[in-house]
């Protein structure tokens, strides 16, 4: 069995969710009924053999090639397998996502691992704004599983974030881990303004204070924080800038906050 | 059966199905490491008395540790697993979240849960805060040194009380050296600890007492002094008598512990004054584990 491939024949000119074409959903079917499966393109619903060609008959390696920004909801509530992207993918990447791997050799949309429950999500590129955040509607984005983000990510990043984690090897946008409520974020380039916005619970790692502090945030101190050994050790051999981290390193600046809500969340500056 | 001049009496050790579980302690440094686990398993000899028996497993390089610092492996036993539950939240409470710079975590990835962090993390009076990492839960808990990092649930295990073996010796000062060097070496096996003090007893008992209030009471057979007196198992060469609890996560580890400690023993010898080594038991109808000491050594 080789990797079933989905080679884009054209970019298409609307958004496509594609979120059915993942192990979990394919599982047991054959290329033939693959091929019929109708997606919706704007108001049109042209079949999955008339947007891809399709080569390969292994649903648990799933390739997009020519991957395009208008492919939403890739490997959306997968169970298990393996899903890679060779260029860019849309919004929603990995929404509602339990188990497996996604990779991207490119970038990844909006709302990137919302709704995320287990499983990982490996980012080359960049991811938009709200990656790992609640989607309109939702009580908590992210609940599980890890985000790795190779480039930066935008605004809002782990946005009602619940449980799990985020390593963003680059820069972060504003309001980075606002209305968390557990999990970890780490970010290991600079981070936008207001960091940690009315953040009630969970950790956010940067490094070097943040030039604009959102004043719920009280100083803490630099303390040895044992728990962090044991997070950079789970770490180690991750691709980015957090898979090498020396796990003796557990000193860092604590912040507590965001006062205005529960304010037991905190903020984490390492060197 | 006769080694290297000790007598080998053909008689078993009588050994009783226990809870067990595994901690991992860690420290700023090792004495600080050893300080907490010292304590921790600090009057627990005998679940006759103390509801636990414990002992130090062996310490532990920063490598083999989960934070990466120097540690101890402790092993602490209990007749029932609510009381074994018990034990541990008490002592883990009161000797090794009050230890400086200490943490704790499991040190057995499989078997019934025992909570730690799960109970011990209310002392953090709602500045608590947990992280799940690699799968398992830790809790942070703020201390007046910065934060006790404890694993949320240790596991427990089916394991093995009552391993023991006696020492038969001309001297007190040749059975306790001839237990001295079974420790040494038994101190190296995995999976067991020898919960008295130095890892040996002196005060063997027998089931029942002339005291109605009394369980167990001296082992006056094998109690020198009283040679002439009762009815003894010790000849006239016999100057004094030490014994060697083992308590083990298994049925295997006594076995293997009780080998190594009586070839220890009899690697000594009669030249060093070792006569006989026999074992303590309740004629077989208590225990569920008989581990016969001809068997073991043959």
């Amino acid at each position: 069995m080789s990797a079933l491939v989905f080679t884009l024949r054209n970019a298409p000119t609307q958004r496509v969710d594609v979120g059915m074409l993942n192990p979990t959903a394919l599982a047991g079917q054959s290329v033939a009924d693959i091929a019929a499966i109708r997606l919706s393109v704007g108001r049109t619903t042209p079949s999955v053999g008339e947007l891809f060609d399709i080569a390969g008959d292994d649903v648990g390696d799933i390739v997009f090639r020519a991957g395009c920004d208008r492919l939403e909801r890739i490997g959306a509530g997968m169970k298990s397998g393996r899903i890679s992207v060779e260029g860019d993918a849309g919004a929603y990447v990995g929404q509602g996502l339990l188990g497996g791997v996604i990779t991207i050799s490119g970038s990844a949309g909006a709302f990137c691992a919302s709704g995320m429950k287990g499983g990982r999500i490996e980012i080359a590129g960049n991811v938009g704004d709200a990656a790992g955040g609640a989607i309109p509607g939702d009580m908590k984005g992210m609940a599980g599983g890890l985000l790795l983000v190779a480039g930066n990510a935008g605004e809002r990043l782990g946005d009602r974030m619940r449980r799990g984690q985020i390593l963003v090897s680059g820069n972060a946008g504003d309001f980075c881990g606002t209305r968390m409520i557990a999990g970890t974020i780490a970010v290991a380039g600079s981070v936008g303004a207001y960091p940690g916005y009315l953040m009630k619970r969970g950790t956010l790692i940067v490094t070097g204070t943040p030039a604009q502090l959102v004043p719920g945030f009280v100083d803490c101190g630099p303390h040895r924080l044992g728990f962090l050994s044991l997070l950079y050790a789970s770490w180690k051999g991750l691709p980015g800038a957090f898979g090498a981290l020396d796990t003796g390193a557990c000193t860092v600046r604590r912040y507590m906050g965001d006062m205005s809500v529960s304010g037991r969340g905190e903020l984490l500056v390492r060197g | 059966m006769i080694i290297n001049g000790v007598a080998i009496d053909d008689t078993f050790a009588e050994a009783f199905g226990m809870r067990g579980t595994r901690l991992i302690i860690t420290a700023h440094n090792e004495t600080w490491a050893l300080n907490s686990a010292n304590a921790l398993t600090g009057f627990a000899t005998s679940v006759i008395g103390c509801g636990a028996e414990a002992g130090i497993e062996r310490l532990l390089a920063p490598p083999e540790t989960p934070d990466g610092r120097p540690g101890v492996s402790v092993l602490l036993f209990a007749m029932s697993s609510k009381e074994l539950i018990k034990q541990v939240e008490r002592r883990v409470g009161q000797c090794v979240l009050t230890s400086p710079t200490s943490a704790v975590f499991a040190g057995l990835d499989e078997g019934d849960p025992v909570p730690l962090g799960k109970t011990l993390r209310y002392f953090g009076d709602g500045f608590q805060t947990s992280k799940q990492i690699a799968g398992k839960r830790y809790w942070r808990v703020p201390v007046m040194d910065g934060e006790f990092l404890v694993q949320d649930t240790a596991r427990m295990v089916r394991a093995v009380g009552g391993g023991n073996f006696l020492v038969l010796a001309d001297s007190q000062v040749q059975a306790l050296e001839a237990c001295e060097a079974a420790i040494v070496e038994m101190r190296k096996l995995p999976d067991v600890a020898m919960p008295f003090p130095g890892g040996v007893v002196r005060s063997g008992s027998k089931v029942g007492s002339k005291y109605k209030a009394l369980s167990a009471s001296t082992n006056d057979a094998f109690c020198p002094t009283l040679r002439g007196a009762t009815k003894s198992e010790l000849d006239e060469r016999i100057g004094a008598v030490l014994e060697i609890v083992i308590d083990g996560l298994t049925d295997a580890s006594v076995k293997k512990a009780m080998e190594v400690g009586m070839r220890a023993v009899c690697g000594i010898g009669a030249a060093g004054g070792i006569r006989r080594l026999s074992a303590g038991n309740y004629g077989g109808k208590l225990g569920q584990f008989q581990y016969h000491l001809r068997e073991i050594l043959s």
